[in-house]
C-alpha cells in the first residue's frame, strides 16, 4: 500500500501538473521582474517581457542563472521581498566568495519542509515513526529541511546533527530510531561503527534511510542497506532552489521525482544553454514556480542527468531524473562539501606571494568516506636548510585551506615541475572515485 | 674555514632517497658525510661531498630543490670527551648549535662532525682560540 503526503497533487494527471505550473509560472515571473531588478535587467536586455510568458512552454525565452549571478548579487541582489517578511537564511557550504545566501518566508518554509515530507512518506515514514536526523544543522539546508519535514509528518524527530558517532548510535539504539536521514557516507560510517560495536543488522529498529548531499553508487547503497538493515534511497537538492527534497526517491529506487507542482525543471547543452528533449542527457536547470523569498528563475545547477516520465509503479506522476552522473563545471564534492579548484588556487596564490605553486588535487574514496590530498609544488624560494619552516609553509597552507573550504585536507610538498602536465597545463584535479 | 653543506628537499615518496643518491653516484660524488632530518611529510637531505658545485648542479638536472650553505666542520680527538670539549668551547661562546651530525670514517686518527650554529663567525673564533681544528672543502676535495 502506497503512502503520499499529499496524495493529490503527486498522482495527479499530467495534464493537470501542467496547468498548475502554467497558472504558477505566469505569476512567478511577473513578481520576479517587479521585484529583482537583477533579473528584470536580464530580461530587458534580453528582450522578454513578462507577457512574453503565457505557459512554460515560453520559459525557454528567459535567461539564464548562474552561480556566478548569485555571488555578484551577494548578499541582497536576487531578495524579491523585504527582508521583514523573510523568516529564515540558509546558506551553502562553500565559502568565501562562492557562499551563497537563500531567503526563505515562512511560505518558502512549509514548501521546502512539504517537499522533505513528501520524501519521508514515500520511504514509508509515518506519525510513527523515529526520525534521525544525522545531516548537519546550522546553515546548511540538510539538516534544517528534513528536521521540518518530519515534523510536517508527524515523526517524533531526533535532531542529532552529524558527528559524535557514539553518541548517534546510542540514541539510535535507546531510542529506536527506525528512519535515518544523513549522507551517504555517513550511514556507510555508522554502519561500520555499529559493526564494530558489537551489532547485527537485524539488532536496529531502523527501516529506511533518506541519503543525499553528495554523491553515491548503487554499490554503495547496498553496502549501506546490508550494514543496517534498510531501504537506502536518495533525496536531491540544492540551497538555491529550496533545499533537499527538490526530488526523492520513491520505493521504486530507480531514480528522484522531482517536485514538478514547485520546480519546473528543464534539461540543457551546458556548452550552449539550449533546452535539450525530454530523455536526453544534460544540465538540470530549475525554475522556482511559487517562491516569495528567492525565487530563482532558470537556475543552472551545474549537475548533469537524464529526466524519465515513464510510469512509475508507485503511482507518483512527477517526472524522475537519474543521480547526477557529473558536472559541468569543476566543483567537487568531498565528504558533501562543495570545493572549488579556483578556492584552493586563491590560498596558494597568497601564500606564493603572488605566485601560485602548481597543484593537485587527489580525491578517493576509501572505507566510504571521500580523502582529499593536494600536491603542492614548493617554490625554489620557499625552500631553506631548516625544518621547522618548510613545515611553517605546510601547516599554514593546510590551515588556510581548511578554514576557506570547511573541511580538512592533507597536504603534501612535491617538487618543482613534478606534477605532470599535458600542453603545458598541469592537471588539476584527479577523481579516483568510482561514482 | 667552512665548508660547503648541500641541502636537498625530500618528497615524501617512494625510492626519493634511492634516486638522488644514484644520481650523485653516477656522476662520481663522494659522499663525507650525510644527515636526513624527516617529518611526516618530508626530508631534508644534508650532504657534505667532495665536489659541491657539481653535485648542485647534477641535482637541480635531476629536478630537486637544493640549497648550499656554509657550515663548520671540525676535527676532534676520537675518545671520549673529545666531542664534549668542543661543544663546551661553543657553549661557552654563546653559540647556538642548530644541528650536528658526523663524517664517515675519520682522517687522521681524528673523528670529524658537521656543525650548524647560529654564527659561523663567533663559533669560528672561539674553536681556533679553543684549538680545535676546522676542515674547508678544499680539505674535503682531496681527501
Amino acid at each position: 500500500m502506497q503512502n503520499y503526503f499529499q496524495r493529490e497533487i503527486e498522482t495527479a494527471p499530467r495534464e493537470k501538473i501542467l496547468e498548475i505550473q502554467n497558472e504558477k509560472i505566469v505569476k512567478q515571473v511577473k513578481y520576479v521582474y517587479e521585484n529583482v531588478k537583477y533579473y528584470r535587467d536580464l530580461m530587458d536586455e534580453k528582450g522578454v517581457t513578462p507577457d512574453d510568458i503565457k505557459s512554460v512552454d515560453d520559459i525557454k525565452k528567459l535567461p539564464l542563472l548562474s552561480k556566478s549571478d548569485l555571488r555578484e548579487c551577494y548578499p541582497y541582489g536576487l531578495l524579491a521581498t523585504d527582508l521583514k517578511n523573510c523568516v529564515r537564511i540558509q546558506s551553502t557550504s562553500g565559502t568565501t566568495g562562492k557562499r551563497v545566501v537563500a531567503y526563505y518566508t515562512q511560505h518558502d518554509v512549509d514548501l521546502w519542509e512539504e517537499c522533505c515530507a513528501r520524501a519521508i512518506v514515500a520511504v514509508g515514514g509515518t506519525n510513527e515513526d523515529v526520525c534521525h536526523v544525522a545531516y548537519g544543522y546550522g546553515l546548511f539546508t540538510g539538516g534544517a529541511g528534513i528536521h521540518g519535514g518530519s515534523h510536517k509528518v508527524g515523526c517524533l524527530t531526533l535532531p542529532m546533527s552529524s558527528g559524535n558517532t557514539d553518541r548517534q548510535i546510542q540514541f539510535m539504539m535507546d531510542l529506536g530510531s527506525t528512519i535515518l536521514c544523513c549522507t551517504p557516507s555517513y550511514a556507510a560510517y555508522i554502519g561500520e561503527s555499529l559493526k564494530e560495536a558489537g551489532y547485527k543488522p537485524e539488532d536496529n529498529k531502523l527501516k529506511a534511510g533518506i541519503f543525499g548531499a553528495e554523491p553515491w553508487t548503487e554499490e554503495m547503497r547496498k553496502h549501506i542497506e546490508e550494514s543496517l538493515g534498510i531501504k537506502a534511497y536518495d533525496i536531491y537538492g540544492l540551497t538555491e532552489i529550496s533545499g533537499p527534497g527538490v526530488a526523492f526517491e520513491c520505493s521504486e529506487q530507480s531514480g528522484m521525482h522531482i517536485n514538478e507542482d514547485h520546480f519546473y525543471v528543464e534539461i540543457i547543452d551546458p556548452d550552449t544553454g539550449e533546452v535539450l528533449p525530454e530523455g536526453s542527457k544534460g544540465e538540470l536547470v530549475f525554475t522556482c514556480l511559487d517562491k516569495e523569498a528567492f525565487p530563482l528563475l532558470r537556475y543552472r545547477t551545474r549537475d548533469i542527468c537524464v529526466l524519465s516520465r515513464e510510469k512509475c509503479p508507485c503511482g507518483r506522476t512527477h517526472v524522475k531524473m537519474t543521480k547526477p552522473m557529473g558536472r559541468s563545471d569543476d566543483m567537487l564534492i568531498i565528504r558533501g562539501v562543495n570545493v572549488f579548484p579556483s578556492q584552493i588556487e586563491e590560498v596558494l596564490l597568497k601564500i606564493g606571494n603572488g605566485i601560485t605553486p602548481n597543484y593537485q588535487i587527489i580525491v578517493d574514496r576509501v572505507n566510504n568516506t571521500d580523502t582529499f590530498d593536494i600536491d603542492v609544488e614548493l617554490d625554489e624560494n620557499m625552500f631553506t636548510d631548516d625544518v621547522k619552516s618548510i613545515e611553517k609553509v605546510e601547516k599554514h597552507i593546510v590551515s588556510e585551506l581548511r578554514s576557506v573550504l570547511g573541511i580538512g585536507v592533507k597536504v603534501h610538498l612535491v617538487n618543482p615541475k613534478s606534477i605532470s602536465r599535458s600542453e603545458g597545463k598541469a592537471k588539476r584535479v584527479i577523481d579516483n572515485r568510482k561514482l | 674555514m667552512f665548508v660547503k653543506q648541500i641541502s636537498v628537499f625530500v618528497e615524501n615518496k617512494f625510492g626519493r632517497m634511492a634516486a638522488i643518491i644514484k644520481a650523485l653516484a653516477q656522476n662520481g660524488i663522494d659522499i663525507s658525510a650525510l644527515s636526513l632530518a624527516d617529518t611526516s611529510e618530508f626530508g631534508i637531505l644534508r650532504l657534505i661531498v667532495d665536489k659541491p658545485n657539481e653535485a648542485v648542479e647534477i641535482l637541480k638536472k635531476e629536478g630537486v630543490i637544493v640549497k648550499c650553505s656554509n657550515v663548520l666542520a671540525i676535527a676532534i680527538d676520537d675518545r671520549p670527551g673529545g666531542l664534549a670539549k668542543a661543544l663546551e668551547i661553543l657553549t661557552d661562546a654563546g653559540v647556538e648549535i642548530e644541528y650536528m651530525y658526523a663524517f664517515i670514517g675519520k682522517a687522521d686518527g681524528k673523528a670529524m662532525t658537521v656543525v650548524r650554529v647560529n654564527d659561523n663567525d663567533k663559533a669560528v673564533s672561539a674553536l681556533e682560540e679553543g684549538k680545535i681544528s676546522l676542515l674547508t672543502t678544499e680539505d674535503i676535495s682531496s681527501r
